[in-house]
């Protein structure tokens, strides 16, 4: 990213009283960036998100946004919106009233609210219900008001707390595709909290993958895909081979397999992608085994494949029923990516 | 599911409690109502108006319903005043004190009547508690006298008994309001004032009026207050219902008095729960 940098998170931490969530968390995000805090539940992704809107207070550190320091503002005096998990709609007021509130409590004029209601509600499709109470309308478009209610204030950047996870998965998909366009269109930083890996590749410009209240890898999609730094990483994103192996003069063994890398000696950890997996056709690195198990994923199938010794491989084949009996696979060498381990925390 | 046997073992016991307890009393209040005293002094089975129009036509028995009322009001307002504050106090900002508190509110609900009423008579008395620290440190010379005996004296004494009453149901609707919406309301710039009276308040409506019927209602019908407190200044309507069915032995002009009052606290009722559905949104 070289756009310049819009929200900076300096060395913040965290706790609830003996309880660590979130350690020296330092991220930049770019102006215009769809960035996804990606983790599971318990990783301190919300927590995260509550201390850039002002929710929580970090127990340490800084967060600049655009050269002004942030952290010490109360949240109804920063240029942030949020899209609650829950929508979190005023239930009294109407949908144009719940569109108009950060505008009415700004103390804009009544046609300057109401030209502007009537664009955000258009945005988001919603203009037929602009009267309706948040109560009679569905889960799919209070999730569309409460986005339209965020967006009409302009603001500099816009946090969203998971806000697909409570709909159905059509609607989700629908969604993750008309908010990335959305964003594109209104040009507004987003950062988005998910737990959801695939909706993470799918919308974002850059993942950062936060794991037990640390950072574990800030990339791209396609980066943090291809080359996962860690074996959590590798294992979180995508499935994946993990392989422990031992390196010697340039050679890595891992039980029958040896291929050729650059490493110094010592152990090693590899992440080989199932994908590329293949049948053994040409050069490579090979083995052989028996299938155990297949797992049907529409076009492709998952299938696990035992090559003896406790070494069980993972390969997508072309989908077809009934997979068995003993194969030769082969890899090759620069497809294995070394990982770092990932260190236990507690 | 269950059996008609079983479903009415249970119901009809509670049902003939209210039938016999409570309708059959009422009706029989309906008939003395129109009903009248003959100068023997028993009850003639006569039907007319003539207690209704009685009722009106002398001055003391609606300004007395009129002041009851007034009092009513006042009572209302004050516990509003000293209970909302209270409960946002603790719905929103107690913490960790919010069980302890909550409780503190709660444990003069078990103390008689009363011990509370006799308690206000002895502060507020002309050589009670209020007077002599006043007088001790100088700032009257004599007793002040409207502290007792007073319509002051009745309010006083019924806000203090009437509070709890007022802000359990206001403390309900504001522990039902989702946090995530004062948060969001702060997110789209609200100062916390401003969060309060466009959020909070709002929806808090439905707990305010139910702690404002209470509070009226109970108040209302109150006699032991005036009784104790009130002094001739004092007297609300339900001691002139009392004196009515005893030493001046006129059951139906009591019973008429009776009705009307239940008449108008069955409306503020209905008002009550309309305005309470009609700000309601869950």
């Amino acid at each position: 990213m070289n756009a310049p940098s819009l929200l900076s998170i300096r060395n913040v931490a965290k706790s609830f009283g003996k309880n660590s969530v979130l350690r020296n968390i330092s991220l930049e995000i770019a102006e215009g960036e769809f960035l996804t805090i990606l983790g599971e539940s318990g990783s301190g992704k919300t927590t995260l998100l509550r201390i850039i809107a002002g929710f929580e207070s970090a127990t340490s550190g800084e967060i600049w946004m655009g050269g002004e320091r942030l952290d010490p503002l109360p949240p109804y005096r920063r240029r942030v919106n949020t899209v609650f998990q829950q929508y979190a709609l005023f239930p009294h007021l109407s949908v144009a009233d719940n569109v108009g509130y950060g505008l009415k409590v700004a103390n804009l004029s009544r046609t300057e609210i109401s030209t502007r209601v009537e664009q955000a509600l258009a945005m988001v499709k919603m203009t037929a219900r602009a009267n309706a109470k948040p109560s009679q309308i569905s889960g799919g478009q209070q999730q569309r008001v409460a986005l339209a209610r965020a967006l009409v204030n302009r603001p500099r950047l816009l946090l969203l707390d998971e806000p697909l996870s409570a709909l159905d998965a059509n609607l989700r998909r629908q969604m993750q595709v008309e908010l990335k366009s959305l964003q594109r269109e209104v040009g507004i930083t987003f950062v988005f909290v998910t737990h959801d890996q695939e909706e993470a590749m799918v919308m974002s410009d850059r993942i950062a993958l936060l794991r037990m209240g640390e950072l574990e890898q800030v990339a791209s999609p396609r980066e943090i895909y291809n080359r996962p730094a860690t074996a959590y990483t590798a294992q979180f994103i995508g499935h994946t081979n993990l392989l422990q192996a031992q390196v010697q003069d340039g050679v890595a063994r891992c039980q029958s397999l040896a291929w050729k890398v650059s490493l110094p000696d010592g152990p090693a950890l590899f992440s080989l992608r199932p994908e590329n997996v293949r049948f053994a056709s040409g050069d490579g690195v090979r083995i052989r085994g028996t299938v155990q198990q297949q797992a049907f994923h529409g076009a492709t199938d998952l299938l696990r494949i035992d090559c003896g010794e406790g070494l069980v491989l993972s390969m997508r084949a072309a989908s077809r029923e009934n997979w068995t009996g003993k194969v030769e696979l082969q890899f090759q060498p620069e497809d294995a990516i070394p990982v770092r381990a990932s260190q236990e925390r507690t | 599911m269950f059996s008609r046997a079983y479903r009415a073992a249970i119901t009809v016991p509670p049902l003939l409690w209210v039938a016999v307890f409570l309708l059959v009393p009422y009706a029989l209040l309906l008939c003395y109502s129109f009903w009248s005293v003959s100068s023997f002094q028993t009850i003639v089975h006569s039907w007319n108006w003539e207690n209704y129009r009685e009722l009106f036509r002398v001055d003391a028995y609606w300004q007395t319903l009129l002041r009851s009322m007034w009092i009513a009001a006042r009572v209302m307002f004050f516990s509003l005043l000293l209970g909302y504050p209270l409960a946002y106090y603790l719905s929103f900002y107690a913490g960790r004190r919010k069980e302890l508190l909550y409780q503190m509110v709660i444990i003069p609900l078990w103390v008689s009547y009363l011990v509370r009423a006799y308690a206000w008579k002895t502060i507020l008395g002309s050589d009670g508690v209020l007077n002599t620290l006043l007088q001790y440190v100088h700032l009257t010379q004599h007793p002040l006298d409207f502290l007792l005996y007073s319509p002051f004296a009745v309010v006083l004494t019924l806000t203090h008994i009437y509070t709890p009453f007022a802000f359990l149901p206001i403390y309900a609707s504001l522990e039902h309001i989702p946090r995530n919406l004062v948060e969001a309301s702060q997110d789209l710039g609200a100062s916390p004032l401003q969060t309060f009276w466009r959020v909070v308040f709002p929806l808090s409506i439905p707990g305010v009026v139910a702690g404002a019927t209470f509070a009226f209602v109970l108040s209302l019908g109150d006699f032991l207050a005036p009784l104790l407190l009130g002094g001739p200044s004092g007297i609300m309507i339900s001691n002139i219902v009392v004196s009515l069915f005893g030493a001046a032995y006129n059951w139906p002009l009591g019973a008429a008095i009776s009705f009307c009052m239940l008449l108008l606290v069955l409306a503020l009722l209905f008002l009550s729960e309309n305005l309470e559905k009609k700000w309601s949104f869950r």
